[in-house]
């Protein structure tokens, strides 16, 4: 092969490349117009304090489902933070035992397993012994989904903290607990809260888990044990059914989604900088 | 000696917790083989060979299903693979460094959207966009028989274009790692040989290539599970075609859609057969790719010299 087709082949290379990048930042940019665009025509103050109007009349919001998301992620994280965190700093005090790898490989597996499947076996586990779609039954899904997100982030981080400062409270007597819990867990924390703060955004944009377990609900309920209604369920039902106004709602239920997730993955961005920095220098 | 004490109950304790992520995956392996008893025994392994999905009268089959997975997401990797890869090229050896962390925080964006919007997207802009692809071809390109049916729109093409935009973050951020660990002599050697670009890029990614093969499986995992933005867009009719225009289905969809409506046990325990099934797959891939992964970042690091180089001096193995 001569040189020249030899530069023109590597510099067509390049250009592959670098349109790779483009074909994927398109439908970003086409995703992120539609969503604004088509939902800021419904996003207003009323979509998180009214509840759905019937079809046919103007306005009307989700504020049931709003508080349904709430709900069900903050039981997910109840269950979720405490088990996640604990078994990553497992994970990361005894890296090298079998029994920790074993963990790290449940944690792997667990976040491959497709959230339809969580969502299945949360239905098995939670609704069928109480007969009943719940709540309950969708904060359990979505904190299966949580757990090793959160296992995995805590034990990054603590193994991130200089062994020098693990070393230094030992030194002065103190027990392992005492050194992980008053000293590592503290210098990782502002890391860890990211973690979480992560994985609360993903979680909140599922929606496969929570079809039959939380299911959905047309009234405003806050009770455990009954279904409740969720934005993603939400814009799901509006989005596949015939009505204009329900595509208008579903828009605007993904532009809140969408917006959720942004702030938290920029928040995350900032917090994870200035952890590096600080890590850094130390 | 109290101390000593102390510590075995702080790993006891942490332990249990730990323990816990262990027994939820096989309590979630046990759930379902559990709930799909019913069906396991009536079916057996027709259920995979026969086409007929029939709940009123009973009949399940599903062939299409699986079919209907398997096709979308491979027609996902190979429109994504390529694309993913240059991604990652283009980001870990190509771009200014100032590009680099924008670059990385935008793709990974991608894979932060929620599946139900990019669902949502699919149903309203992509699929009449694919509509109108679709009857804009030539009479002679849609007598071929992967092209076959009428212009829908709803259907493979667009569950496949879905999903390849959903998995390219998956893949280019994991082979951005494995080229990480591809170790600068690699391609400093190529140079010095009178490399040009491209070919100093191609050793590289020679040198990394089970990493790279990894990354792609695990897109592949993602692409088998992936349920929300399927189900929205591809049409949802139990059939086994070869057509990318034909209404499909997938597990994972048939699961979103019917679970609810499932009235009787055999119904349910059959959608509950599909999910174990999707469950023992993505985890078959997500391992495979992880080992591959894994032995790639340990050999980056333990062994610098590629394997032909030390094959051609006697006496070093």
């Amino acid at each position: 092969m001569t040189t020249t087709i030899r530069k023109l082949l590597s510099s067509a290379f390049v250009g592959f490349c670098a349109l790779s990048v483009l074909i994927a930042l398109v439908p970003l940019a086409f995703i992120l117009f539609f969503v604004v665009t088509q939902g800021v025509r419904a996003v207003n103050l009323d979509f998180f304090t009214h509840m759905p109007r019937p079809v046919g009349e103007p306005g009307g919001g989700m504020a049931n489902a709003v508080v349904g998301t709430l709900i069900v992620t903050g039981l997910a994280s109840l269950m979720a933070v405490p088990i996640g965190i604990v078994s990553g700093i497992y994970m990361s005090e005894y890296a090298g035992t079998r029994f920790a790898s074993a963990v790290r490989f449940a944690a792997d597996t667990l976040n491959g397993v497709p959230s339809i499947v969580i969502g299945v076996f949360a239905y098995g586990v939670v609704v069928l012994p109480f007969k009943q779609f719940s709540a309950m039954a969708g904060g359990f899904a979505l904190g299966v989904m949580m757990i090793p997100i959160i296992a995995r982030t805590t034990e990054e981080l603590l193994l991130l903290v200089p062994g020098s400062m693990r070393e230094g409270a030992l030194a002065l007597g103190a027990t392992r607990a005492r050194a992980v819990f008053s000293v590592v867990l503290p210098a990782a924390l502002p890391g860890i809260v990211t973690g979480v703060v992560l994985a609360l955004a993903r979680i909140a944009g599922e929606t496969a888990p929570l079809l039959f377990t939380s299911f959905n609900n047309r009234f405003f309920t806050t009770k455990l044990n009954q279904p409740i209604s969720t934005l993603t369920v939400q814009v799901f039902t509006y989005a596949t059914g015939p009505y204009e106004d329900w595509h208008r709602q579903a828009w605007a239920g993904a532009l809140v989604l969408v917006t959720i997730v942004l702030l938290c993955s920029l928040l995350a961005r900032f917090a994870t900088r200035r952890l590096e920095r600080m890590h850094a220098r130390s | 000696m109290a101390a000593a004490h102390k510590d075995l109950g702080f790993r006891l304790g942490t332990g249990f917790f730990a323990l816990l992520l262990i027994l939820i995956v096989v309590a979630i392996g046990v759930e379902l083989t559990q709930q799909s008893m019913r069906s396991l025994r009536q079916f057996g392994l027709d259920f995979w060979r026969t086409d007929i999905w029939d709940p009123v009268s009973g009949e399940f089959g599903a062939l299409p299903f699986i079919w209907g997975t398997l096709y979308s997401s491979i027609a996902a990797l190979v429109i994504a693979t390529p694309i993913a890869l240059g991604i990652a090229v283009f980001i870990s050896e190509l771009c200014p460094a100032a590009l680099r962390q924008p670059l990385v925080f935008l793709t990974e964006l991608l894979a932060a959207i929620p599946s139900i919007v990019y669902g949502l997207w699919g149903i309203f802009v992509l699929v009449p966009a694919v509509r109108a692809f679709e009857s804009s071809l030539p009479d002679s390109v849609r007598s071929l028989p992967i092209f076959a049916g009428p212009p829908l729109g709803l259907g493979m093409l667009s569950a496949a274009l879905v999903l390849a935009i959903m998995v390219i973050p998956f893949t280019s951020s994991v082979a951005r790692e494995v080229l990480k660990s591809v170790p600068a002599a690699q391609r400093e050697g190529a140079y010095a040989l009178g490399a040009t670009r491209f070919e100093a890029i191609r050793a590289a990614l020679f040198y990394a290539r089970t990493g790279i093969v990894g990354a792609v499986m695990l897109g592949f995992g993602r692409a088998l599970g992936e349920t929300m933005a399927v189900t929205m867009v591809i049409g949802n009719n139990p059939q086994v075609s070869l057509s990318l225009f034909a209404p499909q289905y997938t597990m994972a969809a048939v699961i979103a859609n019917e679970f609810t409506e499932a009235a009787d046990e055999l119904y349910l325990s059959a959608l509950v057969e599909i999910g174990l099934v999707l469950f023992i797959i993505t985890l078959i891939v997500n391992t495979l790719s992880r080992l591959l992964i894994w032995s790639m970042a340990r050999s980056g690091a333990a062994t610098p010299a590629p394997e032909p180089a030390a094959a051609t001096v006697p006496g070093t193995a």
